[in-house]
């Protein structure tokens, strides 16, 4: 009989710790110092996705085991990244459901549900990437365009603002991003000719703080950028959470394609600021300064990533804070993330509807013939998979998607707007007949992709010349996310299934497991007691290894 | 003899289109676009579905004219698809059960009843293709429909689903040309030196799933392989020159009625 008291007590102890012991503002600037903790989306406000933990390192990995898994009650695609907040984790089940569980065994201290509202579409999945923590409270955007916050011991809600419409086709998928005593997050609904926004919330009463609206209104600068009535259904949604220098106190966002996505001709103009990462203000969201990778962009080439601050050592002893970007539309880009300006950049996968950067960072493009293949394809050279910068190696990590185009089609006539409704103004075709390409959400299991359909990888660049240093190749694929550790392990997956690591100098494998499902989150590192795990979504479920014996 | 079948093709064509040269713009514009095989499928299917109401030459409809390239609600063949599969409302237009290859096939027709004869089409004969299938074309050696046959090749219980008459009359007369990448067959050599060649499957980095000659369903190890490569040629024989123009006609009638089973 006393076992089961002392595993209660324990149990009691560890409940009423995370009642205690808040996740303060200061907590998430500092979130780097607690490794054995994943506080936010990115793991730190620089989004570097570098874990200080080094208990797990190229000379034990193949000691790995299965610790526990978590089978989520959806079959959506997994990818939500779960935060661990002092040995408890959260995670959301898709659509909307929040789960907190034992991060040591798995087992659930409790589920919150929500069903959206029926109005809600999202373009491309009902899924949803996590939640993020201030004091004991959670907040999650949810795909009806709500933001929730719940009770961290109880997963009770306390309140719920609406940020968007969702019978127009708002929508939320991101994880939100606290930055001090706000919570912003941004909307999606690119396809469906909604005006995007980012905006800031109380996290105490809900209130909204400001907005910044990413296609400039009547007056604005960036306005003229538009032609007539395009503004107001041109897209530009967020649908990726952003990043913070707490020192420039500005906030950094990837903004996502304009609408319709595949007839430029109708909304003539650079399209301000679609397709670009903008830096705001983090107290009243002001715009500091904008860099726009596509201007009028013909192919659906989203700037949503996630933005990685990076501190590099210059020649003369100073420190260059910098912005690392591998975009969606095939370049690599490094920024001056203090004023925006273009440092250097150049494609890490075949590119051809552009033959180079200008001296600004403008590409110089040059659009195929009608018919002819696009690279890279309609989802890009990357997309919203989560890159990693290690500052032992000091190289910067991405999946890339390479071999792969696309066909675009823009439609002949301009597409009318109908609220709500899908506004897309063309297609995008596979470039060999009957191949099915590689799409957003997945292939299924089979796979039996050939040349221009598209191969995965892993790949090392220097940030310094956007030169790859190494690479591994998949046959598909790969949507997952990467993690580096200061053991110089880097971990990721696949559509394959696979879950792997890395030795991040040099990119040899070292270790891999099956988990049998599309890896469509980025693993996470923490440390519960003495032990160090690593957990990755894959399929429906999240798998959490550690050491074995 | 391949070329010399199409280039007979394209002669008619270019005939029929000398003596119509008083035709729409958009007829002739869209004359070359499809294939022999689609046009002729699609005249048997829009005989027994469509003439009723638009007439033999497509223009009992008023404001429609097929042979003339009128179309009230239509401006493309994404548009025509639509329209022939969802029927327009208020309209006696209605909605059609069509598979895609049938709607690629009315579509053909559609668009060039301004330039072809339809008297000159070669129409086939389902039994007469069955017949051609079981035995002249030897088909089941290596194909198998609805449990009989060999698996060697693609299973052929749904193909008039699954390919449209054009691209299984390119298949029957140029299985090279016509292979699609994803069906290339694939040879592999294991380092002890067995040679294996099959349909692939499935596969990912480190693994091929495939069916052998032997109908075996095998799982290889990329690493324990000395020689993995696609080949680029088919394992299945050209028709071109064992086929009469009749017997292709009835069996792509025969294999566009194989819908899968009930």
């Amino acid at each position: 009989m006393l076992r089961p008291v002392i595993t209660s007590f324990v149990l009691l102890f560890l409940v009423s710790l995370s009642a205690d012991a808040q996740v303060t503002a200061d907590r998430l600037r500092r979130a780097s110092d607690e490794p054995e903790n994943w506080l936010t989306y990115s793991g730190s406000y620089s989004s570097i996705r570098h874990s200080l933990l080094d208990q797990i390192s190229p000379a034990n990995v193949e000691n790995l085991k299965l610790a526990w898994v978590f089978q989520a009650r959806s079959l959506e695609n997994f990818t939500a990244t779960p935060l661990v907040v002092d040995g408890v984790m959260y995670v959301t089940q898709a659509p909307n459901d929040v789960v907190a569980l034992d991060a040591k065994t798995g087992r659930i201290f409790w589920v919150y549900n929500y069903i959206p509202s029926a109005d809600a579409r999202p373009c491309c999945g009902r899924v949803n990437r996590g939640v993020a923590i201030l004091g004991n409270t959670l907040f999650m955007a949810t795909i009806d365009a709500q933001l929730i916050a719940l009770d961290a011991v109880t997963g009770r809600p306390i309140w719920k603002t609406a940020v968007g419409e969702p019978g127009l086709g708002y929508a939320m998928t991101l994880a939100p991003l606290v930055i001090g005593d706000k919570v912003v997050v941004g909307v999606a609904g690119g396809e469906y000719g909604i005006r995007g926004y980012i905006a800031a919330y109380d996290a105490v009463s809900g209130d909204e703080v400001w907005r910044f609206y990413t296609i400039p209104g009547p007056g604005e600068p960036g306005h003229e950028t538009w032609e007539g009535d395009s503004w107001k259904y041109g897209g530009a949604p967020v649908w990726l959470t952003g990043s913070y220098d707490p020192d420039l106190n500005l906030t950094y966002w990837g903004i996502g394609n304009p609408g319709p996505d595949w007839n430029p001709e109708q909304r003539p103009g650079d399209n301000l600021y679609s397709d670009s990462v903008v830096a705001l203000d983090a107290d009243t969201g002001e715009l500091r300064w904008y860099f726009q990778f596509t201007p009028n962009d013909d192919y659906d080439f989203d700037a949503v990533q996630i933005p990685v601050l990076v501190d590099l050592d210059t020649a003369d002893g100073g420190i260059l804070k910098v912005m690392l970007w591998a975009n969606r539309n095939g370049f690599f880009y490094a920024l001056d993330r203090a004023t925006g300006r273009f440092l250097n950049g150049r494609p890490f996968v075949t590119v051809n509807w552009a033959e180079g950067l200008d001296d600004s960072g403008r590409p110089v493009e040059t659009p195929q013939p009608p018919g002819a293949v696009t690279f890279p394809g309609v989802q890009g050279g990357t997309n919203w998979y989560s890159p990693s910068y290690s500052p032992n190696t000091g190289l910067f990590y991405l999946s890339a998607w390479e071999n792969y185009g696309s066909v675009f089609m823009p439609s002949p006539e301009p597409t009318e707007y109908r609220p709500g409704q899908i506004f897309l103004g063309g297609r995008p075709l596979s470039p060999i007949q009957g191949a099915e390409p590689p799409g957003a959400l997945g292939r299924g299991h089979i796979n039996r992709s050939t040349e221009m359909m598209g191969t995965g990888a892993v790949i090392a660049l220097d940030p310094r010349t956007g030169e790859r240093r190494w690479k591994f190749e998949m046959t598909d694929v790969t949507t997952s996310g990467i993690l580096t550790t200061a053991s110089d392990m880097l971990f990721t997956g696949g559509r394959e299934g696979y879950f792997y690591a890395f030795d991040a100098r040099d990119g040899e494998l070292l270790w891999k497991a099956t988990l049998g499902g599309v890896v469509h989150n980025g693993p996470i590192s923490y440390q519960v007691d003495a032990a160090q795990f690593v957990g990755v979504a894959a399929g429906n479920s999240l798998f959490v290894f550690t050491l074995g014996d | 003899m391949q070329e010399n079948k199409r280039i007979s093709i394209t002669v008619i064509v270019a005939v029929i289109l000398m003596v119509c040269g008083g035709e729409s713009l958009r007829a002739q514009e869209h004359a070359g676009e499809y294939l022999q095989a689609d046009i002729v499928f699609g005249a048997r299917l829009y005989a027994d579905n469509c003439s009723s109401c638009h007439g033999a030459s497509g223009d009992s409809v008023p404001g429609v004219s097929f042979r003339g390239g009128e179309f009230r609600n239509a401006s493309s063949d994404f548009d025509l698809r639509r329209i022939i599969a969802n029927g327009l409302p208020d309209s006696a237009m209605p909605p059609g059960e069509y598979s895609g290859a049938e709607l690629s096939g009315l579509i053909a027709f559609i668009r060039t009843m301004g330039d072809v004869d339809p008297g000159t089409l070669t129409l086939g004969n389902v039994n007469r293709g069955r017949a051609v299938l079981i035995g002249k074309g030897d088909c089941l050696s290596c194909h198998r429909i609805a449990g009989n046959g060999s698996r060697r090749a693609p299973d052929l219980t749904d193909i008039g689903v699954m390919r449209s008459a054009g691209a299984l009359e390119r298949t029957l007369l140029d299985p090279d040309g016509s292979m699609l990448p994803v069906n290339r067959p694939v040879r592999a050599v294991t380092r002890e030196g067995e040679e294996i060649i099959g349909r692939r499957l499935n596969e990912d980095t480190f693994t091929v799933q495939l069916i052998d000659q032997d109908e075996r369903l095998l799982s290889l190890e990329k690493a324990n392989l000395q020689e993995y490569a696609f080949l680029k040629s088919s394992l299945m024989p050209s028709f071109e020159d064992q086929l009469s123009e009749q017997e292709l006609s009835d069996l792509l009638a025969y294999l566009l009625t194989l819908k899968g089973v009930d």
